[in-house]
């Protein structure tokens, strides 16, 4: 197998203000992110050859990039990976630049969630194996199913394991509020996050990210161009995706503290990137914390911490935005907002900015490597990416 | 023998305390759960009731009752996918009569007895809605009872005779739309209805069998109140103590399963050779006489009297009118129910159901919901379908969803199987601060309170009654 290491360089990149966006619609979104791309890559839309977008619920085929920005005649695909579909629409698209047969293709993720009610994010007819048995299927409910367990098997009593979450959604927060273009932008205190109305036992609604419109661009090229459009282009140093095939649900014997597929795709990212000890290696990374029970669950199955030991870690401020690996500076998707197609190039356009050194008051010092992380689905059948960046030698 | 083989009976969890209806009011009545009707009471009586019968043996299935959520459309297919019984079964309904029970048994019986089944599991089941603050709210209540019968030197009881009339009156009665039974003036349709018909049944047949009042051991009689249960001992001449409890203050009238919870009740205290007289009542009267068998004393079945002591007391009134939709709950905007796919629903059947797992031929391993390629060894279409819903289960973890609307956040876990396999289900009869990872569960049937189609699938539920 071969690796994309380093064949492939972003130029330019986009992104909206994410949050609830009543004012403006999906194709205002996909013009904001796409021109703002343009302009930082300094090209004209003419110059782009084929085009990927990353959308989950709210748009159909690639003509919802045709139309609203003009691409006339040149192939576009759309990728549905659900929260991956943003990053793994990048993955394609690096892939068809890598293979040569595109120089400059353009990547927009987009989402327009809050058009409708929260029936968008009920899944009926995506998963119709858990009704009528499960009521709803949703999100809350399925990573709270995870936090219970993870409490119960490393003996934290609820206060404890609650005060991990909070500490995570604090640290968030505070991100948040030196970032710009998120949807919430307002430190909040342990004690407000812990006291927080309960939406899914253990978890709180400051566990929780927003549910958003937004979208997120990207243009990118083969390494070996770049210099054409800039000196301070990002390259793409590994990916990783992979699907689960419901294991944890079917088999009674997987546990439900960890997900074997964060494990899987950052072994294949790792690999591709270079790296063999990822808290020492990497510098941020973008996690998913759609909750806050993921982002801890996630620091151990990429390796940031040990098993069992998030809490401590929290605790110690590893991941905090001046600790040892700054994770989700820009907010995360708990205070950036998670419109699900965009969110993946979302945390690229974040990474991409630290390794410019335009992220303002939220630069870290030495931005070396920078990953993001994406995760959706449901128990056992999660689809996950993980993909590392890094800066030019 | 030709007889009753096995019986089973189910009370709901929970008892109204009629003093939260009304203050002054004595006693308390058994109500079904939000996610319970007649057709989930009727299966979780079958399962006490079949607890030691091999299920692909029963070749008959009746349901009765008086509420069957269905106007047009047979309630007892339902059960017979529940109950995991064979494709060819004979099914039907006896609905609308409060003597549906005791009909059912009748046909039953005789099917048996004419050669056409050998084994036909009767359920009878109701949940009956009295109008707010009427007398029937006070004195109805909900359950269900099961018999199977057939011909069995194992039988418990035989029936040694039977009678029956038929009587046209106004007394009780429900259009289609109405939410609420309608009734005459009370000394009116108890004297020309239930006194006069029930009393004309039983010396009928005692007339036609030769038997006198002192023959029997325990008499079965349902009346619809205390007081005409009291007026037609005596008019009948019965002695107290040979009557079997009617339960006004612990259950209620249970409209059609009430004959059978009872003969279920006294048959969990019969000894062998002892005679029970039964009397249903519903425009006419079934009187049925049972003999009870030397097997009696080797059942072990969850049946009235533990089901009785198992409960818990809901004393909100309100909460009961939300749980029977006579008061509105407050849609809000996390309350939209998508609606079925019914091919779906078709074919998950064996599924949601019948709660088939499969296992695998190679490995072994259960997986839930069926999987044609094991999740373990990768095998294709190597599996048996397995029944899940009769084994136990424990909590492997939980959370209760207050973002997913309804009537009550839901507690819901993933729950580890006895002898593989897990599920997500929610928890049923059983509050969020009595959940806990490890707790030993059992399934239970039941229906979604929302629906937009009656859906019906297995919940779990702390085990009951431990057996």
């Amino acid at each position: 197998m071969g690796s994309i290491k380093d064949k492939v360089a972003i130029v330019g990149m986009g992104c909206t203000e994410f949050g609830e966006l009543w004012d403006k619609s999906e194709e205002d979104l996909v013009v904001e992110a796409a021109y703002e791309a343009y302009e930082d890559a300094g090209i004209e839309p003419k110059d782009i050859q084929a085009a990927w977008l990353g959308n989950s619920r709210t748009a159909m085929r690639g003509a919802a990039l045709a139309i609203p920005l003009k691409l006339e005649y040149v192939p576009i695909s759309r990728v549905e990976n659900q929260c991956c579909s943003g990053t793994d629409a990048f993955r394609n698209a690096c892939y068809a630049v890598a293979a040569g047969v595109y120089d400059l293709v353009l990547v927009v993720g987009f989402e327009k969630l809050k058009d409708a009610g929260p029936e968008r994010l009920r899944a009926r007819y995506l998963y119709p194996d858990l009704f009528p048995q499960v009521p709803l299927g949703l999100p809350a409910q399925e990573f709270a199913l995870k936090a219970t367990r993870y409490f119960h098997d490393y003996g934290l009593s609820y206060e404890e394991g609650k005060r991990m979450l909070s500490r995570i959604a604090v640290k968030n927060h505070h991100n948040g509020t030196m970032s710009p273009k998120a949807q919430f932008r307002r430190e909040i205190t342990l004690e407000q996050a812990m006291k927080a109305p309960m939406i899914a036992y253990p978890l709180g609604l400051l566990d929780a990210c927003g549910v958003s419109d937004g979208a997120a661009a990207a243009i990118i090229t083969r390494s070996d161009l770049a210099k054409q459009f800039r000196d301070d282009y990002v390259l793409v140093k590994g990916i990783g995706i992979c699907s689960g095939a419901k294991q944890a649900q079917l088999c009674a014997d997987e546990d439900l503290i960890h997900f074997e597929e964060n494990v899987r795709a950052a072994k294949v990212a790792y690999e591709e990137a270079g790296i063999n000890d990822p808290l020492r290696q990497i510098d941020l990374a973008e996690l998913h914390d759609c909750f806050t029970i993921t982002e801890a669950i996630t620091y151990e199955d990429l390796g940031l911490c040990p098993r069992g030991k998030a809490k401590e870690f929290v605790e110690e401020g590893v991941f905090d935005l001046d600790g040892e690996l700054a994770v989700n500076t820009d907010g995360g998707l708990k205070c950036f907002g998670h419109p699900l197609g965009a969110s993946g190039i979302r945390m690229i356009y974040e990474i991409y900015k630290q390794m410019q050194y335009k992220a303002g008051p939220r630069q870290r010092k030495n931005p070396s490597l920078g990953l993001t992380h994406n995760l959706g689905g449901t128990t056992g059948a999660y689809t996950v990416s993980v993909a590392v960046f890094g800066q030019r030698e | 023998m030709l007889g009753v083989i096995s019986y089973g009976a189910y009370i709901p969890l929970w008892r109204l305390q009629r003093s939260a209806i009304h203050p002054g009011l004595g006693g308390e009545k058994a109500i079904a759960g939000f996610d319970e009707d007649s057709i989930t009471m009727a299966v979780a009586a079958a399962i006490d009731c079949l607890k030691q019968t091999e299920r692909g043996a029963i070749d008959g299935l009746f349901f009765a009752s008086t509420t069957s959520p269905f106007l047009e459309k047979q309630a007892a297919s339902i059960l017979a996918n529940a109950l995991d019984l064979k494709r060819d079964v004979f099914t039907a309904d006896a609905l609308a009569c409060l003597r549906g029970g005791t009909i059912a048994m009748r046909i039953a019986s005789d099917m048996v007895k004419a050669g056409s089944a050998k084994r036909v599991l009767v359920t009878a089941a109701d949940c009956r809605i009295g109008a707010p603050d009427s007398s029937f709210e006070q004195n109805s209540g909900d359950g269900g009872a099961a018999l199977l019968f057939g011909d069995s030197p194992e039988a418990v009881a035989t029936v040694i005779g039977s009678y029956s009339i038929s009587n046209e009156l106004m007394d009780i009665w429900r259009l289609p739309g109405e939410a609420f039974v309608n009734t005459e003036e009370d000394r009116f349709i108890e004297e020309e209805g239930y006194l006069k018909v029930v009393e004309e049944a039983v010396s009928g047949l005692m007339c036609q069998s030769g038997f006198s009042v002192k023959d029997f051991s325990k008499v079965v009689l349902c009346a619809p109140n205390p007081r005409c249960f009291r007026t037609i001992v005596g008019r009948l001449g019965f002695d107290s103590n040979q009557m079997q409890d009617p339960l006004y203050d612990r259950v209620g009238n249970t409209g059609t399963a009430y004959p059978l919870m009872e003969l279920v009740a006294a048959l969990e205290e019969a000894n062998p050779g002892d005679k029970i007289l039964l009397a249903s009542y519903g425009d006419g009267s079934d009187v049925v006489i049972l003999e009870v068998t030397e097997h009696i004393k080797n059942k072990n079945y969850r049946g009235i009297k533990s089901y009785l002591e198992s409960k818990k007391v809901n004393d909100d009134y309100r909460k009961y009118l939300k749980w029977r939709k006579i008061l509105p709950l407050d849609r809000g905007r996390s309350v939209l129910i998508p609606k079925p796919s019914l091919k779906e629903m078709m074919r998950r059947q064996d599924e949601v159901l019948r709660m088939h797992g499969t296992k695998c031929k190679v490995c072994g391993t259960v997986q839930y919901p069926p999987q044609r390629v094991c999740a373990k060894c990768h095998s294709k279409d190597q599996y048996d379908k397995i029944r899940l819903s009769d084994k136990k289960g424990e909590i492997y973890t939980w959370t209760v969803d207050y973002g997913a609307g309804g009537l009550e956040p839901p507690v819901v876990t993933l729950t580890n199987i006895d002898g593989g396999g897990r599920a997500f289900c929610i928890l049923t009869d059983a509050s969020a601060h009595e959940v806990r990872v490890g707790l030993p569960v059992e399934f239970s049937f039941r229906k979604s309170y929302q629906e937009i189609l009656p859906e019906y699938f297995w919940k779990v539920r702390p085990i009951r009654i431990n057996e």
